[in-house]
């Protein structure tokens, strides 16, 4: 560690102040904004569906949400990691600060991992989950039987209930979703000390840019889980998250822009060092991955393929289904890139120049450590190995949805003779 | 109320109730009792364990040399600046010695030159200044003043000094333009030399009607510079400028 | 200090009281795994040594805060860069002696008209090279730096867990056992004056020596500056050396603009310093 910092002694160009050689936040809170970003990305698009009708990306619902609560169960390890003392984790909830972004951060995480997304999955799974401990043996019946909490009605009014409390819960999320990434923006936004971070635009971005990653993370996740599955794809489907993701970048480049504009024109004390910032440490990050590689390139693909601009199911170029879903992926994957480069060059470009505004340090990430670049790779897995449990678990696929029988939706209705009939050879 | 509600409201019940028990159990006594801090930090960090004396300490076992050293020009030095942390000597006199820096490293430190310090403070090239002999030979540490008053300006106008020398103004002695008393090599502070008050006196170099050498350069005494004095805007250690 | 020195600083009392959580004093990084596996029952058996552990000792009674409210002067033109603040700084406080970690630490400024290079090699401990280039200095000089204090602290503003906070005399602080080491203090601290202690990994910075305060000393750096640069007093005190710092001098404070209201006040300070 020493020899590291050493190191980066020897690589400093101007003047920073002797505290700074030691870059605080490491790649791990890199790591955290991307995946509550994510987080924050699939729940607005599972709300598309279910508050604002868009009927073509139903498919992807239920998976948008477990893999909004995979990304959030995983969401705090990395701060956990990065901590001197985990084990005092538990003092934010004890004695909360309230003028600290971070405390109060916990609480809406607290909010949106129970109130909002528990309990939305809770509401939307419950009939499937009685259902199907009905057929089940073993484990699984016995944790689907448990995660009923002993409710087992499925009268109409229950069921009724059930999707009331899920509308009235995902309306209550929107905003929540937005409070959660944008906080995270606004635990950097408001840091006066640091001119890179400080900006009103802060929380703005990060919401738009979380929204961006989270439509492509879906749009990738439903292609290779229908695929590997041996399904076949809901192009319009494809093509609704593609138009989406394209509307969300268009919005996200136009901030990054405002924000690029407005410190370039207002030219104030610190845009002699940031741009050297820009120019020097950040430019294969920040020019080349996020703007061009990130943003531009797939705002050029999804916006000539998509229907995006044409509208009514045909890009302003028409290509065959799979070159079009080959390019969606690419955009998407590029995407992701650059949304993981944009938190890298907000996180670790803020911590790269010195608040003297003088000079300019060096990151040098450890590969193995508690904070290197293994432990954030196994943090970026487990999401996945987390989804896959909750897949297992909770079967998204339409297809595997459970239907009541009439019966039980409405116990009190007399059985049509044939009904009867049916259900005595039935037993 | 539907089934699922109750048992929802019974789950949050049990888990906020067990959170607010926990919190009880778990709140540090002293917390908040002074502010949004545990109180019993203040005392932690008010125990530490000290490692410098102060300045008082020294008089009451060494009290001449105390006195001698108030009345000197290093009486700004604390004891503790040459002879390191005395907390533990206070303590245990005679188990703890404090070292007596009596070879060249220490005193450099502040007296090597350095443009940076401050005009007057008195500075010395280490390698020039009597090399290898301890500075104690001379220089009493206590009683620091130099066994004889220096000779030249440059031993504590040293930054001047090194300015002029590279200047158009080299061959110019400090004494032609200051008029210095003698005292300020003794009592510097108290003593001040004088600065050329009128344009006359520049002029007598630089009028065109002056009697000096050729290679001097003139102006017109009566329109240049208008009622300003000469080093209002020249910088006479360097009067060809940066 | 010369090479021969020998460090006779072991205190005669250490009464380090008031251990909560339990510290891990570890360096090694492996230490937040076994942290991790032990997290559970590390916190019951807090809870159970916690009435053992927190107790009050109290070793100045006749100290009160609420009389007090520390200062610092600082005499830009004073200063002569010789390092012995930042020297006596890490022996009084055990500051680990790398170049990475300083409670306070003077910076040297050479003004030239095209450029101004700020220099600080090893806080100033060792003394600094010889500049470069002579000619051509329009000013240079020393400022020390530490903690400034401030009325309005960042620092405080944004610690998650009240870790760290102002005294009722104005001295912020750090407690070492209540830390989590999130370092979101060390990002809000405008003047670069904190830092993360290697061995406590938790949040660190100038105490202006609160332990030497409330025994009637002055702090380390205050009493070993050989020029008188450093002038610490009490704001509430009518008649002292800071008093009358602030009467006759005309003062200025780092970032005024960020509104932190440091109580370091800079006599002389140049445009050029940050």
């Amino acid at each position: 560690m020493e020899a590291s910092l050493a190191e980066v002694l020897r690589q400093v160009t101007g003047y920073i102040y002797p505290n700074e050689v030691e870059l605080h936040w490491s790649v791990l809170i890199v790591l955290y904004p991307y995946l509550t970003g994510l987080v924050a990305g699939a729940f607005i698009l599972a709300s598309l569906v279910r508050v604002f009708n868009v009927k073509e990306v139903q498919p992807t619902y239920r998976l948008s949400l477990l893999t909004a609560l995979a990304f959030l169960i995983v969401a705090p390890l990395p701060l956990l990691a990065h901590l001197g003392h985990p084990e005092r984790s538990f003092e934010m909830f004890l004695t909360p600060n309230v003028h600290s972004a971070m405390a109060m951060f916990g609480f809406v995480y607290a909010w949106y991992l129970t109130v909002v997304l528990l309990l939305e999955i809770w509401f939307d799974y419950r009939k499937d989950m009685i259902l199907w401990s009905r057929e089940e043996s073993g484990l699984k019946r016995w944790l689907h039987k448990l995660l009923t909490l002993g409710v087992f009605d499925l009268d109409a009014q229950s069921l009724r209930f059930d999707r009331t409390a899920g509308r009235v819960i995902t309306v209550i999320g929107i905003p929540s979703a937005f409070l959660l990434h944008g906080y995270v923006g606004f635990i950097f936004g408001s840091v006066k000390a640091n001119p890179w971070w400080s900006s009103v635009l802060m929380p703005i971005v990060f919401l738009f840019s979380a929204i961006v990653s989270g439509i492509a993370l879906m749009l990738l996740l439903y292609m290779f889980s229908t695929l590997l599955r041996s399904k076949a794809l809901d192009m319009v489907c494809l093509d609704k998250l593609a138009s989406f993701l394209f509307y969300a970048l268009i919005v996200d480049f136009s901030l990054e822009m405002l924000d690029f504009i407005h410190r370039l024109y207002e030219a104030e004390e610190s845009i002699r060092i940031l741009g050297q910032l820009v120019a020097s440490r950040l430019f294969v990050s920040l020019v080349v991955v996020q703007a061009l590689m990130g943003t531009v390139i797939p705002l050029l693909i999804l916006g000539i393929v998509s229907p995006a601009l044409r509208g009514r199911s045909r890009g302003l170029v028409m290509l065959p289904d799979e070159l079009r879903r080959l390019l969606y992926a690419g955009a998407a994957t590029l995407i992701q890139i650059g949304i993981f480069s944009t938190r890298w060059n907000v996180v670790i470009g803020g911590q790269l120049f010195s608040k003297s505004l003088r000079g300019l340090t060096v990151y040098k990430m450890q590969l193995l450590g508690g904070e290197g670049l293994f432990v954030a790779g196994l943090l970026l897995l487990l999401p996945f190995v987390i989804l896959m449990t909750l897949i297992w678990l909770l079967p998204p696929w339409p297809d595997q949805e459970a239907e009541v029988p009439a019966r039980e939706i409405e116990p009190e209705r007399q059985l049509q003779p044939e009904e009867a009939a049916a259900i005595a050879s039935e037993a | 109320m539907p089934k699922q509600l109750t048992r929802l409201i019974i789950l949050f019940a049990i888990l906020t109730g067990g959170l607010v028990s926990a919190r009880h159990f778990l709140l540090p006594k002293t917390f908040g009792e002074l502010g949004h801090y545990r109180a019993a930090a203040v005392t932690t960090i008010a125990a530490r364990p000290i490692h410098y004396a102060g300045r008082d300490a020294c008089s009451t076992c060494h009290a001449d040399i105390f006195e001698i050293h108030a009345r000197n020009k290093h009486q700004t030095v604390a004891c503790e600046v040459c002879h390191g942390p005395a907390a533990a000597h206070v303590e245990s006199p005679t188990d703890v010695e404090l070292p007596k820096p009596n070879k060249r490293a220490l005193c450099p430190m502040c007296h090597r030159y350095d443009p940076s310090r401050p005009t007057g403070f008195p500075q010395i090239d280490p390698q020039t200044h009597n090399p290898v002999k301890p500075c104690i030979t001379c220089h009493n540490p206590h009683q620091p003043e130099p066994p004889h008053v220096p000779g030249e300006c440059s031993a504590c106008h040293g930054e001047i000094a090194r300015t002029k020398a590279v200047s158009r103004h080299a061959g110019l002695d400090c004494t032609v333009c200051h008029a210095t008393p003698v005292k300020h090599k003794v009592t510097p502070r108290e003593v001040h030399p004088e600065k050329p008050r009128t344009r006359v006196f520049c002029a007598s170099c630089h009028a065109k009607a002056a009697k000096s050498s050729a290679e001097i350069p003139r102006i017109d005494v009566d329109t240049h510079g208008g009622r300003y004095l000469c080093w209002q805007c020249h910088y006479p250690h360097q009067p060809e400028g940066a | 200090m010369n090479g021969e020195t020998t460090r006779h600083d072991q205190p005669p009392t250490s009464a380090k009281s008031g251990q909560m959580w339990g510290t891990s004093g570890s360096t090694s990084r492996r230490q937040f795994l076994r942290t991790w596996s032990l997290a559970v029952p590390a916190m019951l058996l807090a809870l159970r040594s916690k009435a053992v552990a927190i107790w009050f000792t109290g070793e100045t009674p006749n100290y009160n805060a609420k009389e007090h409210r520390y200062g610092m002067g600082i005499d830009v033109d004073k200063c002569i860069g010789c390092g012995r603040c930042a020297e006596a700084c890490k022996n009084e406080n055990d500051v680990p002696r790398e170049p990475f970690y300083f409670r306070t630490w003077v910076e040297r400024y050479v003004i030239t008209p095209g450029d101004t290079l700020v220099d600080s090699p090893n806080g100033g401990i060792d003394g600094f090279p010889p500049t470069t280039s002579e000619k051509g200095i329009l000013r240079t000089f020393f400022v020390p730096k530490l903690c400034n204090h401030c009325e309005d602290p960042p620092c405080v503003q944004v610690c998650p867990v009240g870790a760290t906070f102002s005294t009722e005399d104005g001295v912020v602080l750090v407690d070492q056992d209540y830390c989590v080491g999130c370092r979101y203090c060390v990002q809000a601290c405008p003047y670069g004056a904190r830092f993360v202690n290697p061995k406590t990994h938790t949040a660190d910075k100038c105490t202006f020596c609160y332990h030497r305060l409330v025994k009637g000393l002055q702090p380390a750096c205050v009493e070993v500056c050989p020029n008188g640069a450093r002038i610490f007093g009490d704001i509430r005190q009518r008649s002292s050396p800071l008093a009358r710092f602030q009467r006759m001098r005309k003062l200025h404070t780092l970032k005024p603009h960020l509104n932190t209201k440091p109580k370091v006040y800079y006599a002389d300070l140049d445009e050029e310093v940050r």
